[in-house]
């Protein structure tokens, strides 16, 4: 797999590595009532979509950006490529 | 029919007329008191067990493809009961015997071949590691042996223990572990399984549940609505998208895990050997195809096939201490949909719809759990009560902080 990083272009797969579901930008408030519930959700609950899903990607053997890569499970097809931290702050975090 | 040598002298007499097929493809029945989701090996041995051991009737399998088309005929084929935790072990061990007798049980010839496994020891604190573990398998009433650097020279002449990077120092050996032809155990499990009244429904895809009131009545399938007083999911790399039909997150990530199989080459590796420094390992099938594998690809799929940078790793570990292999061909390889779990530990469970319950999370090593998880399946779905070999394996260990995490992994299913 090929992947389109947005500031160095296209690189190979195997200069990154996997962190799952990207919805793990989206840490629980530690200080809620609901914490604890919400970090086992967190921590250990997975959509694992068959088809499109949003994902980390961390360049490790590059420029150490985390990438928010969307791909399609199904046939391993990407289709967006974005940096992390952007996504982070367009999601308000 | 019962499979025999006379029988087999007999057709040859009699030109190969009397065989019949080792199972029916009935129709299915608007209403079963089972229902089990998955023809796989787990789920057709439940199916066996529910009605041999726990003398239950009126259960159906219901396949989406044919049977043997998942998991259970993509994998490379090693039995073993080498695992360390306490939630664990006991049930490999409890699945190791069941192989041994399986043939015998089932009256088919599934190639069971105890021809033994050995997972290579590259440094000190490894040697000291897997001392840990083969005392837990004697605990546990396994077998386990510690073999030094010279008795493995001794059995495998070929393999590079002077690898600059990766000596080999030593092994630690299960003789009881092997390998099984994975195929003929879901054929051997379907038509002892027919034969005692289950109905095998293939091209039966489950897609929805009927839910009313917390309770599970039945399946919505291809074929129509089926009504059931116990519904077992056991779809291995599609329990999160079965389970998110009746509403349920999992704690497991699908990945694919790829196979490799050599040409045809003349008798040349007596067991299962396994890296310890990289992930490779291999073991020679009947028909002299060297089968090995490595890791996962590492990244959420549902393609069944796999990308080279695996390949690359796996024949790169292959070489470090088999460096014979560099001549060899690769003649075919595949992909397989892997449940990888949080904690890289399986799920037999209830659910909180009452009715329904789970089998699921075996990553890449749930072939050798076949019996044991279709036996305390059964038991679970016939009694309500867990196995006392799998008490272990309940959904709430991970609120409850109980996970069984043999590698200490943690949260990270493609490091299992
Ligand atoms: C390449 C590879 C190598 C492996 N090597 C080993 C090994 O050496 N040793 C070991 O112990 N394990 C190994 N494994 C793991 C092992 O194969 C699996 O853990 C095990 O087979 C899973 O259980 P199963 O046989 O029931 O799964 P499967 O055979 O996958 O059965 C699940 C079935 O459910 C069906 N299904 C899915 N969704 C639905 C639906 N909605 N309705 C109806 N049916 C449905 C599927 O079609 C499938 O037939 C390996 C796996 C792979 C891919």
């Amino acid at each position: 797999m090929i992947i389109n990083h947005p500031l160095l272009g296209p690189r190979d797969s195997s200069e990154f590595v996997y962190l799952g579901d990207a919805n793990l930008i989206n840490r629980p408030n530690w200080q809620e009532d609901s914490a604890l519930e919400h970090f086992v959700d967190y921590g250990y609950l997975r959509d694992n979509i068959a088809g499109v899903h949003r994902e980390l990607w961390f360049h490790e053997y590059g420029d150490r950006s985390w990438l928010v890569v969307t791909r399609d499970t199904v046939s391993h097809e990407i289709t967006e490529v974005r940096l992390a931290s952007d996504v982070a702050i367009k999601e308000g975090r | 029919m019962k499979y025999s040598g006379f029988r087999v002298i007999k057709e040859a007499l009699t030109g190969h007329r009397g065989w019949g097929p080792a199972w029916r493809s009935p129709d299915p029945s608007s209403e079963y008191d089972y229902v089990i989701i998955g023809g796989g090996g787990h789920g057709l041995a439940t199916a066996y067990y529910l009605a041999k051991e726990f003398k239950q009737s009126k259960i159906a399998v219901l396949e989406k493809g044919w049977i043997g088309g998942g998991n259970v005929g993509r994998n490379t084929t090693i039995i073993r009961s080498n695992y360390l935790l306490d939630g664990n072990e006991p049930f490999y061990e409890f699945s190791l015997k069941l192989w041994e007798g399986l043939e015998k049980e089932l009256n088919y010839n599934a190639m069971v071949s105890q021809r033994g496994i050995l997972n290579l020891i590259h440094s000190d604190a490894q040697r000291d590691a897997f001392v840990r573990r083969g005392n837990a398998m004697l605990l546990n009433g396994a077998d386990a042996d510690l073999l030094t650097t010279e008795q493995i020279k001794k059995r495998y002449p070929f393999l590079n223990t002077d690898n600059a990077r990766f000596p080999i120092k030593g092994g630690l050996a299960q003789h009881r572990g092997g390998t099984v032809r994975h195929d003929a155990v879901a054929w051997g499990y379907a038509r002892a399984a027919d034969s005692c009244g289950v109905d095998i429904i293939q091209n039966c895809e489950v897609i929805g549940f009927k839910i009313a009131n917390g309770t599970c009545l039945g399946v919505e399938t291809t074929k129509g609505f089926i009504k059931a007083k116990t519904v077992g999911a056991c779809v291995a790399g599609s329990s999160s998208r079965l389970m998110q039909l009746a509403g349920m997150r999992l704690p497991i990530e699908s990945h694919v895990l790829q196979a490799f199989v050599s040409e045809g080459l003349k008798p040349l590796l007596p067991g299962v050997i396994t890296f310890g420094a990289g992930h490779f390992y291999c073991s020679q099938s009947d028909k002299g195809g060297l089968v090995f594998g490595g890791d996962i690809d590492g990244y959420n799929s549902y393609a069944q096939r796999g990308n080279l940078p695996v390949v690359e790793d796996v024949c790169e570990g292959g070489m470090a201490i088999f460096p014979m292999l560099g001549r060899v061909r690769l003649l075919r390889m595949w992909g397989g949909i892997m449940d990888m779990s949080m904690d890289g530990s399986p799920i037999i469970d209830k659910t909180d719809i009452s009715g329904l319950y789970f089998n699921g999370g075996w990553c890449y090593g749930g072939f050798k759990a076949t019996p044991a998880s279709g036996w305390v399946y059964a038991h679970l779905l016939a009694t309500k009560e867990p196995h006392k070999t799998a008490r272990a394996f309940r959904f709430d260990r991970f609120s409850k902080g109980l996970m069984i995490d043999e590698k200490g992994m943690g949260n990270q299913p493609n490091l299992h």
